[in-house]
């Protein structure tokens, strides 16, 4: 007898909060402030109690412990806490699936999921100014030479796949392009009010070839938060439940091979990855109705689509076309409250809070009978992680 | 002596660990090394305790074989670090070395040339000494 093995289903996003997004260094708020905030604003979105909270899931070392969550907002108890490993953004999705895989093994009941952070309080991605006086390891190969920020850690990969696959600069564009045009009906977006036209993007200043300063995510300060439940008990709850109907993670072959050593180099991790998510959600790309892809930088988004058959790597400069990402009249509506590039960096979470508002139908860019949602996490980092969303009509 | 190095004094220094003493000791020589199993004879970069192909511990340090390509590039151009506000911009290249398994090395390219920079081309490697305490040797490149 064999029985077969997935959580497509059982679990539902219920709630979801966010703080104010702010530009960083600008948060009045500390980040635990931030962080209580949108767990609050998730709890309450949900119709939930704070108090009956028990498991708490988060990813790219937060800094907000959950011994002090649960203390701070009276948790009942705590029964489940969860960290996906890896510094970067890569582990949102992740958690959203770990906290997921608790509720459904029945290791707990109701669990926030959250990102929290003020730039003020902890070092920037994008500033080698924090590094130590001298390296060991891995890093010794690398940070030396200047190779010390994200963009610069990616930035060969996108070379590279620009190299192979003959992928154009007006598709990196394209990318950057969606995202602004979508933040622009978000008044919660960081760069609401800030449009962004093609010679915008091509003028701007280099941030290190082959990224220029609209390819290259965000940094802000705020919190953002999911709360998940047993699928049974979002229906009674006061919003449309958005199921998970399925969530992976993971690299290729040694993609954590250190000094850009992973033998498949311009890649944004998610092949072996895209296929498990596909099989436990039990659809294919053809059938998403919206698609949500962190951009930590666009060569990240590109590589993602691709890996995830969005698109192919020959059809990849027509497909990732302007018109074809923008809701609600695009072929492949990306990211459409801004995202990491225009919205907010909260490293990706946003991306899922997102994906929820368009099966509830409550986006600012919504695009028309959204069932289907996809969201991918931090690209060409290992672990990468990814998941996939619903509505009831998909179960 | 700093005039001649390609990005200024400053930035974090590397510091050989417990695995990879024997390549910045060969640095200094103005020797390349990698990692190099004893037992199936596969190369490995960066260092590792374990061979990844047949799990042996015992790895040694071997001088790499065969020409240098530049596999990859970028040119910073946004200072990341205070130092490198003067430096700006630079070319990193990722090399690769086909004849010891494809093994990957970080690197900047000296003199770069305006404009793309030629994947594919051979590069040699270009040591470039520190002598101030801890003294280390960082590996650059320059085009054949």
């Amino acid at each position: 007898m064999s029985t077969k093995r997935t959580m497509r289903g059982q679990v539902a996003i219920a709630g979801i909060g966010e703080t104010t997004y702010y530009k960083h260094g600008q948060s009045p708020d500390a980040q635990f402030k931030l962080t209580l905030k949108a767990i609050l604003a998730a709890a309450e979105d949900a119709g939930i109690d704070p108090r009956e909270i028990d498991g708490i899931a988060s990813y790219a070392d937060d800094k907000n412990p959950p011994d002090r969550i649960a203390a701070a907002l009276g948790m009942k108890r705590l029964r489940f806490s969860n960290m996906v490993w890896g510094g970067g953004g890569g582990g949102g999705s992740g958690a959203i699936g770990n906290a997921a895989m608790a509720i459904h093994a029945g290791v707990a009941d109701c669990v926030v999921v959250f990102r929290g952070l003020a730039q003020g309080q902890s070092a920037r991605f994008g500033s080698g100014a924090h590094y130590p006086r001298a390296i060991a390891g891995s890093y010794a190969t690398t940070i030396p030479y200047g190779v010390m920020s994200p963009a610069q850690m990616f930035a060969m990969r996108t070379t590279r796949l620009m190299h192979d696959h003959g992928i154009s600069r007006s598709t990196l564009r394209a990318v950057s392009m969606a995202s602004y045009h979508h933040a622009q009906n978000n008044p919660r977006a960081v760069m609401h009010g800030r449009p962004l036209d093609e010679e915008g993007y091509d003028n701007a200043r280099w941030i290190t070839e082959p990224f220029r300063l609209f390819d290259c995510c965000l940094e802000n300060d705020g919190a953002a938060a999911l709360i998940l439940v047993p699928a049974e008990r979002a229906k009674d709850l006061r919003q449309k439940p958005v199921y998970v109907l399925g969530a992976a993670q993971g690299a290729e072959y040694r993609s954590g091979a250190g000094g850009h050593n992973n033998p498949d180099y311009a890649t944004s991790s998610f092949k072996t990855v895209a296929p498990d998510l596909f099989a436990m959600a039990e659809v294919g790309p053809g059938d998403i109705d919206v698609v949500q892809s962190y951009e930590n930088f666009t060569g990240g988004v590109v590589m993602s689509l691709i890996e995830h058959g969005f698109c192919t790597y020959e059809s990849a400069n027509e497909v990732i076309a302007f018109d074809n990402l923008v809701a609600p009249t695009g072929k492949l509506p990306l990211n459409t409250s801004g995202g990491n590039l225009a919205e907010c960096y909260m490293h990706g979470l946003e991306l899922n809070i997102e994906a929820v508002r368009q099966i509830r139908g409550t986006s600012p860019n919504p695009v028309p009978n959204a069932e289907l949602a996809f969201v991918n996490s931090g690209p060409m980092v290992t672990p990468a992680t990814n998941a996939i969303v619903g509505s009831e009509a998909t179960l | 002596m700093s005039d001649s190095f390609v990005l200024p004094e400053g930035l974090p220094k590397p510091v050989a660990d417990d695995l990879d003493g024997p390549y910045w000791e060969a640095a200094r020589r103005g020797e390349l090394v990698a990692q190099r199993c004893t037992a199936c004879r596969g190369w490995q970069w960066t260092a590792e305790y374990l061979c990844h192909r047949c799990h042996a511990f015992d790895l040694a340090f071997e001088p790499v074989p065969g020409e240098a390509k530049i596999f990859s590039w970028q040119r910073p151009h946004h200072p990341v670090h205070p130092v490198l506000a003067s430096a700006c911009p630079y070319v990193v290249v990722l090399v690769e070395f086909p004849e010891a398994d494809g093994i990957r090395m970080v690197g900047n390219l000296v003199d770069p040339p305006e404009g793309e920079i030629p994947i594919g081309a051979t590069v040699e490697p270009a040591y470039e000494h520190h002598e101030a305490e801890p003294e280390y040797t960082l590996v650059q490149w320059r085009l054949a």
